[in-house]
């Protein structure tokens, strides 16, 4: 443990020199920090931990040994098995949905100076730091003064609402930062503006909309508050847990969980590294 | 022709994307404010009546959970300051070539859900977790304590759930410092503490800020924490507002807590952002 929490000093030393010395103290901060990733690791080490524990019941609370068990009978709760395949099922569409919208919004907001970009810049501002209660909520507000039942409609409908603006964000980042000359050279050698955008902007921007679009499904499928507010008699995957967390949660639910952690990770992982490949190629 | 068609151009782009949020984000607020002036009931209906008694019984009933809300949101926020600028300032510093790597340790919690991640540190903080029998078979706890149902669980949570809203705004700020910014304070004999006061923490002031935007409010009108990690002496406002829509379809009680609780917290934003009195500051947390 040691070794990896001194691992990096000569890495900062390297490439950071002079305020190394500077600014003292980084040897104790960097314990500091590594103590604060470890802390966030906790309770996820746990949820790992009790997927193989081999436990009598329902209740999944003390480690009684070691076992895989649990990973071949993922199935043996139909209710579950379908929440998670309710949440992956709106987290694709409300990722593909606010994908689309939230590129709109974004390369129209990096690219155009327009009247009313400051309005949709604060509605945008607002979706993202609003409290997932009130947005929640004031759409079931909605619903009910619209006598619309609730359902995977209006879950969908409500993931869309609160996607579209991190989307919107993360595009927007990297059109600010397109050089517009390239664009200018495609309509110089007669491009039209419609093949130009396709063959020349969008392929620039693809990377941050796939990760907008990432971003958009990471936050549909952890979504509980706005989701318990929309879903009706409808379970998602975090609901389901939500419901049955006074029950007991089999240990089914801690499999599902790493699934989704692992998944999520190497994702993360892969984009993170095609990622630093692509910056370097342009840099 | 073609002007037209650029001057056009944004407007088709944002289409889509601004009636989805103003249908879907910006009217149902407007129907929460009707809703709360209303009265009747779900069998009945509902009729507009400008029944501002609703929001005087809803203070009367609730205001102690609001308040509640606001100190545990409060202590929270403080905390997190306090937990996230000593580890922002080393990975913008010294995180060197790895600076991305130590970023996304920092997120690797939230592949968790947010529910799953909570009631795992309700099972650790257990009176028979590995926290607690532990150090009751040692004798260093009495019998009767217990960490569920305490402020300091809910708080912990609220903690440990917003840690990384508030780590990244700094860490922003800070990596934009220029290093020789704070040499050149050292060069003119600042000792390291003065460089960092005079230096260092002005700069990062508006990562702190959009930090606390980012924290304060989520962590207000936060439920969950406070459902599965307190008790009965800990209910916040947010679990008041749930259970009036979801449990009692009180929906002219809940829509005028809820916005009763946008009120206090855009009001205490406000406050901040004027005690802070730039105008930067507010400009760096919309970007």
């Amino acid at each position: 443990m040691t070794q990896t929490l001194q691992r990096p000093m000569p890495v900062a030393e390297r490439s950071v020199p002079k305020p190394r010395r500077r600014i003292t103290g980084g040897g104790l901060l960097s314990v500091y920090t590594w103590l604060i990733m470890a802390w966030l690791m906790v309770p996820i080490l746990v949820m790992i931990a009790f997927g193989f524990n081999d436990t009598k019941g329902r209740f999944n609370q003390r480690w009684q040994g070691f076992t895989f068990k649990w990973y071949g009978r993922l199935n043996e709760y139909p209710e579950l098995t379908r929440a998670l395949l309710l949440s992956l099922g709106i987290a694709v569409v409300s990722a593909i949905v606010s994908g689309a919208l939230g590129t709109g919004i974004g390369y129209a907001l990096g690219r155009y100076r327009f009247k009313g970009s400051n309005t949709l810049n604060g509605i945008m501002f607002s979706t993202i730091s609003s409290p997932e209660l009130i947005m929640g909520a004031s759409l079931l507000t909605l619903f009910v003064s619209l006598n619309v039942g609730t359902g995977p409609a209006t879950i969908t409908i409500a993931h869309i609402m609160f996607s579209i603006s991190f989307v919107a964000t993360v595009v927007r980042a990297r059109v600010i930062t397109l050089d517009k000359s390239i664009e200018e050279a495609a309509a110089d050698l007669g491009a039209t503006p419609w093949t130009t955008f396709w063959k020349v902007t969008f392929p620039i921007i693809l990377p941050a909309v796939f990760s907008g679009v990432l971003l958009a499904f990471a936050l549909s499928i952890d979504d509980f508050v706005v989701t318990n507010f929309t879903a009706g008699t409808y379970e998602t995957f975090p609901l389901w847990i939500w419901g049955s967390s006074r029950m007991g949660l089999p240990p089914q639910v801690n499999v599902m969980g790493t699934l989704i952690f692992a998944i999520g990770a190497v994702f993360a992982i892969i984009t993170g590294i095609r990622g630093r490949r692509g910056s370097r190629r342009a840099g | 022709m073609n002007r037209v068609k650029r001057q056009l151009a944004p407007y088709l782009l944002i289409l889509p994307g601004s009636l989805w949020l103003l249908l879907f984000f910006v009217v149902p607020m407007f129907t929460m404010l009707s809703l709360s002036l209303q009265e009747g009931d779900v069998v009945n209906g509902y009729r507009f009546t400008f029944h501002w008694q609703t929001y005087v019984d809803a203070m009367e009933d609730y205001r102690t959970q609001l308040i509640r809300s606001l100190i545990y949101g409060l202590i929270a926020t403080v905390v997190l300051i306090v937990l996230a600028f000593p580890a922002a300032y080393w990975i913008a510093f010294y995180g060197g070539r790895r600076k991305s790597t130590y970023l996304f340790l920092l997120l690797l919690p939230f592949f968790v859900s947010f529910v799953l991640r909570t009631i795992s540190w309700k099972q650790i903080l257990a009176d028979q977790g590995p926290v607690l029998s532990p150090l009751r078979d040692a004798g260093l706890v009495p019998d009767a304590f217990h960490l569920l149902g305490s402020p300091a669980a809910v708080i912990g949570g609220l903690v440990y759930n917003f840690l990384p809203f508030m780590v990244l705004p700094i860490y922003v700020a800070l990596e934009r410092i220029d290093p020789r910014v704070v040499e050149a304070a050292r060069d003119l004999y600042a000792n390291p503490a003065l460089a960092f006061r005079k230096v260092v923490f002005p700069l990062a002031l508006p990562g702190v800020f959009a930090g606390v935007l980012m924290t304060f409010v989520p962590t207000t009108a936060d439920y969950v924490n406070s459902e599965v990690l307190g008790g009965p002496e800990t209910t916040m406002i947010g679990q008041v507002i749930q259970k009036q829509y979801l449990v009692n379809s009180d929906y002219p009680t809940a829509s005028a807590l809820s916005f009763v609780l946008i009120a206090v917290l855009l009001i205490g934003v406000f406050a901040y952002a004027r005690a802070l009195g730039t105008e930067d500051v507010m400009k760096v947390a919309a970007r």
